[in-house]
């Protein structure tokens, strides 16, 4: 368009809508997409294998962990920030992808070893003895040789694959099918997942649930037929977790950038207004739960071969809560804010655990930080939340000179029931 | 000291005066005549012949029979070399014994031991002749002596008690005994009663009765064997046999039939392998290669081929055993005989079960009542911070494991244990009306109305505290030791029990709940917090302070969970997880039963515990199963009922 013809300019802005592309409209999602490349970029130039080995390989795993950890992290981001449900089951859907990929990682290898110690026998072994053999090995130390049905997959990729999608996926639709359609919301819906996850995890216990018992799956690093060594593989895992972080953030941005996005967000912030235009609410949230769901399952198949063994501690309730934790002061409501929650306290809690950070000497009291951390974060969470519920995203807001919308009456806070702009003047 | 006590002639005299005349009954008018003729079988002082001695000189009649098989049993039993008579010897010094006539008592002076061996049973024999001795001891007359010979029966019985048993009962003085002695008899002729008729008396007057005795008593009688038969065979036939239970598989089953050669033996899988193994030739078995004996189905080709050529047991591919065992006839057998009795036993144990099934769903239901008052006392102080108030406070289980630390505490202070539960309960109540106070003041007032953000720094609280108390008490669990007068349980019957504890749970709940409906319903905070909850500034413009209200409110929610604290503590051990642990629980059982309403939440927590027990029932090893289905289960009840069992109705509801 020229600038000698405004009115013809002019009227191409009327009957022709913008449509910016995605990225320019997002311009965080490019931003965003740029750092994860050189981020990925960096830790392979400075990796063991392929670059100048100013990286340990366990970092390298620490570092492709995070990125799993943000991945779920979006996830949660999507259904409490954007869709107002606090779940307190996200974790467990995680756990659920890692177990999903450990069964066919530990078939896999287990018939690898099978096979390999039964080539020597006098007479080729038949498909059945192979399968006990592996039974055997396998639930051993849960005092079974048996496939229980769960496992009927397991010997089949492609299936086993899927399921990782579908076991998440189809847990949180019944589950969701049924919170939702009975009207649970808020904190009723949060106790309820948080029951959820109890009971799952409680299940996975047991030495009958066919998944090992307290024992988990374990062995998950060593890749079936792969004999490049781990400096590799956590190379490769850490560019799969990057893939799988850039696709999930488009994805959720693409997803809350349109109409779609604006509904969930309006079931967030006044759920009965929502309904009485005429949407249907619970489809919504049924929807953004089981993505979410699925998403997390995704971040946890890449997260367990990373780091190499699963158990059902991994699932218990406060693993879910944790994840609401790095979620809020990471910043809620914007995607890359969770990214940034869930990278920094989970690289500060592995730094102030790991033993490495330094102890304080208070004279009278030796501060460690092993056992102080748990106290530090839960105490900052509560300031947190008590004096920046927009977390550290927040600090964006204010190096972008970015001022809030004036939205008189609006909610202050994403929750469903959070003060109103002018009850809180009162 | 060689003069005879007057006493011990006496009693001498009298035994003598007894012999006079138990001489012409027995066929032996001296105890050592018996010991003389088992000679040798008491010097060799083996287990395994002994029994005879033991027999011979219980059963001789004679009144001395006791005092020697005492004697025998407590190494008193001497014998002289040179004659080989038997004594009962006192040590009066390293070297020399005094040595007493068995018949007579008499006493026969000093004598060095060079010429005297020492009887010493071993601890087998000497348990052979307690079991001889009891008949004896039926009598005694000391009434302790007596409980113990019938405690010796119920361990060991043997037929020769019967008798014995029932000569003492008609002089028994004492009731209770007497009634003792009586069960003892009846339990004594299921097992060896001389008459059919007189065990299924026996048999039959068991009926319903909860010992364990008379189910060991009764269970031997109905032993039985499987036997193969085309016919019912000989004997007392329980039933016939359908192989494919659990009593009889299919594969034992068609054991039998090949041990009575009913049956060709078939090869297993594994080692019709080793056949295989066995007969590798040139890198063939039976004409096939070994690279392809990779199928169960070529396997059978290659054996089939070794038996056709006569090397190996022939074996048929599709041979069904299951087929084969329909052909035959399995009968249970009792190994008794005489089948009135054991209908009688059958129809007993049946009647026992029916007893022993209703008292233990009174002992479930006991149990059931137990827990459900510890999920109440976990449960009514959020009933308060979250029922009343709508405040969830993730911290809750932290203040539980503030009281039972508190009391943890005072216990270690005070060592005096009733006293330092009296101290801990306001001593918890104060730490954790602070504490409560506290948070409210700093964390959740500024809340108030978003509850998904209370949810969040509440838990912060809790993982702080948690990792706190950690950091203080370490990580292994201390104990809360409850008072000698809590200790022990109310025994019913050998079903039914209940520990003190469980029972003083039961009443500190209900004494919650007292406490809860008159702070609610009959005092000004009771008021006030009501008029709070339903409008806070409509009750501010009555004159009411909110703020000191809920305040109050959920220092008092909070303290009243700092003494349930100590309560759990006395029944389970003090960590840093204790309150984790409840806090879901707790949550669950505030939300079933309804919020807003105390008998809601005594409904939730009645229902709670019932299924959980009530779930434990049919899968009792697996604690962890019944949680889960537990949680499942409120899952699915939240769906149908989402405001819980009690539900607040009209304008209540919406506060």
């Amino acid at each position: 368009m020229s600038v000698s013809d405004p009115q013809a300019g002019f009227a191409q802005a009327i009957t022709r809508p913008r449509h910016r592309p995605f990225i320019l409209r997002n311009p965080s999602v490019g931003v965003f997409l740029i750092c994860l490349a050189l981020f990925t970029l960096g830790v392979t130039v400075l990796s063991e294998d392929y670059g100048l080995g100013l990286i340990s390989t366990s970092f390298v795993k620490t570092l492709g962990k995070t990125l799993c950890l943000c991945l779920v992290a979006i996830a949660m981001d999507l259904v409490w920030g954007y869709c107002g449900i606090l779940s307190l089951g996200h974790f467990a859907f995680f756990g659920l992808g890692g177990y999903m990929i450990g069964m066919w990682l530990m078939y896999a290898r287990t018939e690898l070893i099978v096979a390999a110690s039964m080539a020597e026998a006098p007479i080729p072994p038949t498909p059945a003895e192979i399968t006990d053999a592996i039974g055997s090995q396998i639930f051993g130390v849960v005092g079974a040789s048996d496939f229980p049905v769960v496992w009927m997959f397991a010997d089949s990729f492609v299936l086993q694959m899927l399921l990782i999608l579908a076991v998440p996926g189809l847990l949180a639709l019944i589950f969701g099918w049924l919170a939702f359609r009975s009207r649970v919301t808020g904190v009723y819906l949060s106790i309820l997942t948080q029951a959820m996850t109890l009971a799952l995890s409680l299940y996975l216990f047991q030495n009958d649930s066919g998944l090992r018992g307290n024992n988990g799956l374990s062995g998950l690093q060593n890749l079936p037929g792969v004999q490049a060594p781990q400096s590799l593989v956590s190379i490769w895992f850490l560019w799969g977790s990057a893939l799988a972080l850039a696709l999930g953030y488009l994805l959720v941005a693409w997803v809350v950038s349109g109409k779609f996005g604006s509904v969930i967000r309006g079931i967030r912030d006044d759920e009965a207004r929502v309904r009485f235009l005429g949407y249907s609410v619970e489809g919504y949230k049924l929807f953004v739960f089981t993505l979410t769901a699925v998403i997390a399952g995704i971040a946890g198949a890449l997260y367990y071969p990373q780091a190499g063994i699963i158990n059902p501690a991994e699932i218990a309730p406060i693993a879910s809560i944790y994840l609401a934790v790095w979620v809020a002061i990471g910043g809620r409501g914007r995607i890359y804010g969770a990214v940034i929650g869930a990278a920094f306290v989970s690289l500060v809690s592995t730094w102030f655990t790991g033993g490495q950070a330094p102890s304080v000497d208070l004279g009278f009291y030796r501060i460690d930080w092993v056992d102080w951390w748990l106290v530090v974060l839960g105490l900052a969470f509560v300031l947190v939340t008590l004096f920046a519920p927009k977390g550290i995203g927040g600090l964006v807001d204010l190096l972008t000179w970015r001022r809030h919308p004036d939205r008189h009456g609006a909610d202050l806070g994403p929750d469903q029931g959070s003060l109103r702009e002018e009850e809180a003047e009162t | 000291m060689t003069r005879t006590r007057p006493a011990q002639s006496c009693l001498a005299l009298a035994l003598a005066l007894l012999c006079l005349f138990a001489a012409p009954l027995s066929a032996q008018d001296s105890i050592q005549q018996v010991l003389q003729e088992h000679r040798e079988v008491i010097e060799k002082s083996s287990r395994k012949t002994i029994g005879a001695a033991v027999d011979a000189i219980a059963e001789s009649g004679l009144p001395q029979a006791q005092k020697v098989l005492e004697v025998w049993q407590n190494k008193d039993m001497w014998q002289r070399e040179g004659d080989g008579l038997f004594f009962r010897g006192e040590e009066i010094d390293r070297d020399t014994v005094r040595l007493f006539d068995f018949d007579s008592g008499e006493d026969l002076g000093e004598f060095p031991d060079d010429d005297l061996d020492q009887l010493k049973p071993n601890s087998g024999i000497r348990a052979m002749i307690g079991a001889a001795l009891v008949r004896f001891q039926l009598a005694d007359p000391n009434p302790a002596k007596r409980r113990e010979a019938l405690d010796a029966i119920a361990r060991d019985a043997e037929p020769s008690h019967l008798k014995a048993l029932a000569g003492s009962i008609e002089d028994e003085p004492d009731p209770a005994i007497r009634a003792a002695k009586e069960r003892m008899l009846r339990l004594l002729t299921i097992s060896y009663g001389e008459t059919d008729a007189a065990r299924v008396e026996a048999i039959r007057s068991f009926k319903g009765d909860l010992g364990v005795d008379v189910r060991g008593a009764l269970n031997p009688v109905l032993t039985s064997r499987i036997v193969l038969a085309d016919a019912p065979p000989e004997g007392n036939v329980a039933r016939e046999i359908t192989p494919g239970g659990s009593q009889l598989t299919v594969a034992a089953a068609h054991e039998m039939m090949v041990s009575a050669g009913m049956a060709p033996n078939q090869p297993s899988r594994d080692e019709r392998k080793s056949v295989l193994l066995e007969n590798i030739a040139e890198g063939r078995v039976g004409g096939i290669p070994v690279a392809e004996l990779g199928s169960e189905e070529a396997r059978d080709r290659a054996y089939a081929a070794l038996a056709a050529a006569g090397i190996v047991p022939a074996f048929t591919p599709g041979y069904s055993e299951e087929e084969a065992v329909q052909q035959a006839g399995f009968y249970e057998v009792y190994d008794e005989p005489s089948q009135a009795v054991t209908d009688a036993a059958q129809e007993t144990l049946t009647s026992i079960r029916t007893t022993v099934g209703m008292n233990q769903a009174l002992d479930l239901t006991l149990d059931a009542l137990s827990l459900a008052s510890i999920y109440f006392l976990a449960a009514i102080g959020l009933a308060i911070t979250f029922g009343v108030m709508g405040v969830i406070n993730m911290a809750h289980g932290e203040f539980i494991m503030m009281g039972a630390y508190t009391g943890y505490v005072v216990q270690q202070i005070v060592p005096d244990y009733t006293l330092s539960i009296i101290l801990a309960i306001p001593l918890a109540f104060a730490v954790t009306f602070a504490a409560g106070v506290a948070m409210e003041r700093l964390v959740i007032r500024w809340l108030y109305n978003r509850p998904l953000e209370t949810l969040l720094a509440t838990f912060g609280i809790s993982i702080a505290l948690q990792q706190i108390a950690k950091n203080i008490f370490g990580t292994q669990a201390r104990p809360l030791t409850s008072p000698d007068w809590l200790d022990g349980a109310l025994v019913i019957n050998d079903v039914v029990g209940i520990s003190y504890i469980r029972i003083a749970i039961f009443g500190l709940a209900l004494i919650f709940l007292a406490i809860y409906l008159w702070i609610m319903n009959r005092t000004r905070l009771g008021l006030e917090t009501r008029a709070v909850t339903q409008s806070a500034r409509m009750a501010g413009s009555m004159g009411i302070n909110p703020d000191r209200v809920n305040m109050l409110t959920f220092g008092l929610g909070s303290g009243i969970a700092g003494i349930a604290g100590v309560a759990i503590g006395l029944y389970a051990k003090v960590t840093s997880e204790l309150g984790q642990d409840y806090i879901v629980q707790s949550f669950m059982t505030v939300v079933v039963g309804g919020v807003g309403n105390v008998w809601g939440t005594l409904a939730g927590a009645t229902l709670i515990g019932f299924l959980q027990k009530g779930i434990e029932w049919f899968n009792p090893s697996n604690t962890l199963a019944a949680q889960t289905y537990m949680i499942l289960f409120i899952i699915l009840f939240i769906q149908f009922r989402p405001k819980g069992i009690v539900a607040l109705r009209g304008r209540a509801a919406e506060a």
